[in-house]
């Protein structure tokens, strides 16, 4: 398999907190790659340097070789890599429908037209209410984003990225705040996704990343510790000293 | 299903409430012939709120300077005016086209940053064209003001008359026309990107939506609706003062839009309504201290009507929707 994304001595600092420091690291195509470390490894950060959320200070980041590292978020997303966030950020006063919608609009380059409505733009509603349905939304596509409970938040959050029809998925935490039986169903949807779309997520949930991740990586303050396969992660003591404890990951 | 109440997309279609709207503008021309001149204003008025309803209410863009487009406008189509081009329809192109590009030509600064950023810039804006009209007085007529002009009869055939029956009719048509291309540009895929800049700014880039483009765009449209409803103002008045450009011009027009409701598009021209007839009404009844009670009708609208009027009223629907559906 080919790197789809790779990074290249990835630097970024907050003043004297280096989040990310010399991060060389790639994602093999079709992957089901975990992102994992204690608090305040650098994770998010990293996934923000790679999505064009904020500028790194040194180093760069390639997709398909190509190199994107002063590529505006928007067109980093043009060229098939999507993400979605740690702390849920969608439109409130949208329905989900809309929402979905919004991101089929802008992949097929439809988000300046002006004068036809959107209500008749019937084979982007078909896609939008296909998402919908296979992400058990359907119920729910024409309620307000802010009166759908959390769970379902988080459930929208993965279909808006997925209308962009990217070819890497990034997730920061895709199953935070929701309990063990939802968590379950959004990786249930995760797992059922084509394997053309390589997927990076950050979880803390150990048993989630053991039973989804093919490949993990291990971030302790803003380095890479370890990567590897994870029974080779979990047999590793210095993960397991620095990041699962003396528990192992159970 | 969730019990709250379902929020279809928006087509071309009318609602019956929409219509009678319209008719009702339209049947003050015979109801209230002796109030046209008042009511023209409010119609211009409310062309300008929708404008800053396209920027406020859908992009979420603060202004405080949106009398910088509209008194561009309304010195366009008066300096025309009065130097031999009168024919009107023309004189709101050159307006429109004047409040696009002074609309442009600050969008990059004023769409920039939060909030307080851009009320601080748009303020900025306008304090600058405020006084570069009052220092080229030989052109503007700085504090006295710029008259003379010569509009000619609306479509060579209707004289503007002192009654205001021209001035009306002629700033309903253009209201109307202008509401119809907003209202297909707030329903379009367009408009839903505003909205979704609005409710999620940090959110649209990774949809791949380029938002900083939109904002201009949709700026630079308000600003030539704003020209154009400065020029109303100065063919129908036949008078472009300084204040055109005034920052209380700018503030009045925020007030406006909060009171009717911002992003329903109807808002503003309810707010401007409300505003200027409780103006009219209250500075008749006490004209030193009429300012009071509209403050207290402003403060009362926070609490009973949060969203506006127009705001209110689809709240009170959603919640009887809700209802029905439980």
């Amino acid at each position: 398999m080919s790197a789809v994304l790779r990074t290249d001595r990835l630097s970024r600092s907050w003043g004297a907190l280096q989040a990310v420091r010399q991060v060389s690291f790639s994602l093999e195509s079709g992957a089901r790659h975990a992102l994992i470390g204690p608090n305040g490894a650098g994770k998010t950060t990293l996934v923000n340097l790679l999505t064009g959320t904020v500028p790194p200070q040194a180093g760069d980041v390639f997709l398909d070789d190509e190199r994107i590292t002063h590529l505006p978020q928007h067109l980093r997303v043009k060229r098939g890599m999507t993400r979605t966030f740690q702390i849920t950020t969608l439109f409130p006063g949208l329905t989900a429908l809309e929402s979905v919608l919004l991101a089929i609009c802008e992949r097929k380059g439809l988000g300046a037209s002006w004068w036809r409505p959107v209500a008749r733009h019937a084979p982007e509603i078909e896609e939008a209410r296909r998402i919908l349905r296979d992400l058990h939304l359907e119920a729910e596509a024409e309620v307000a984003t802010r009166s759908l409970p959390y769970g379902k938040q988080r459930l929208l959050e993965i279909a808006v990225a997925l209308a962009s029809r990217p070819r890497v998925l990034l997730l920061d935490e895709p199953a935070a705040g929701i309990p063990v039986g939802e968590s379950a169903e959004i990786f249930g949807v995760l797992a059922s996704l084509p394997r053309e779309v390589t997927i990076l997520f950050i979880e803390h949930d150990m048993n989630l990343v053991f039973r989804f991740a093919e490949r993990i990586t291990v971030l302790v303050e803003g380095s890479i510790l370890v990567e590897g396969a994870p029974q080779e992660i979990a047999a590793n003591p210095r993960v397991r000293e620095v990041y699962l404890g003396e528990g192992g990951h159970g | 299903m969730s019990a709250a109440a379902a929020v279809r997309l928006p087509d071309r279609r009318w609602h019956p409430a929409e219509i009678a709207f319209w008719l009702g503008l339209l049947a003050v021309v015979f109801v209230f012939p002796g109030h046209l001149v008042l009511g023209s204003q409010v119609l211009i008025t409310g062309l300008f709120a929708l404008s800053l309803d396209l920027i406020l209410g859908y992009a979420g863009i603060v202004s405080l300077g949106h009398a910088a487009m509209f008194g561009a406008g309304a010195y366009t189509a008066g300096l025309l005016a009065r130097h031999g081009w009168g024919e009107p329809l023309s004189g709101l192109v050159a307006a429109a086209a004047v409040g696009a590009a002074i609309a442009w030509g600050t969008s990059f600064i004023a769409v920039r940053g939060g909030d307080l950023t851009r009320l601080m810039v748009t303020l900025g804006i306008g304090l600058m064209l405020y006084e570069a009209a009052n220092q080229a007085a030989r052109v503007t007529g700085g504090v006295d003001g710029l008259s003379d002009m010569a509009v000619r009869d609306l479509l060579g055939v209707f004289p503007f008359d002192l009654r205001g029956r021209t001035a009306y009719v002629y700033s309903l048509a253009v209201l109307f026309a202008v509401f119809l291309a907003c209202r297909r540009i707030v329903r379009s895929p367009f408009g839903l990107s505003l909205r979704g800049i609005r409710d999620g700014a940090r959110r649209m880039p990774a949809l791949g939506s380029p938002v900083r483009h939109r904002l201009i765009a949709i700026y630079t449209v308000a600003g030539a609706i704003a020209g154009i409803a400065g020029a109303l103002l100065a063919q129908t008045t036949q008078f472009v003062g300084l204040e055109v450009l005034g920052f209380s011009r700018s503030a009045d027009l925020l007030i406006m839009l909060v009171l009717g409701g911002a992003g329903w598009l109807y808002g503003g021209l309810i707010g401007a309504a409300l505003f200027m007839i409780a103006q009219n009404q209250l500075s008749s009844v006490n004209p030193v201290y009429w300012q009071f009670w509209l403050g207290l009708l402003l403060v009362a609208m926070v609490f009973v009507a949060r969203g506006g009027v127009v705001g209110a009223m689809a709240s009170a629907r959603e919640r009887l929707l809700g209802r029905a559906a439980r």
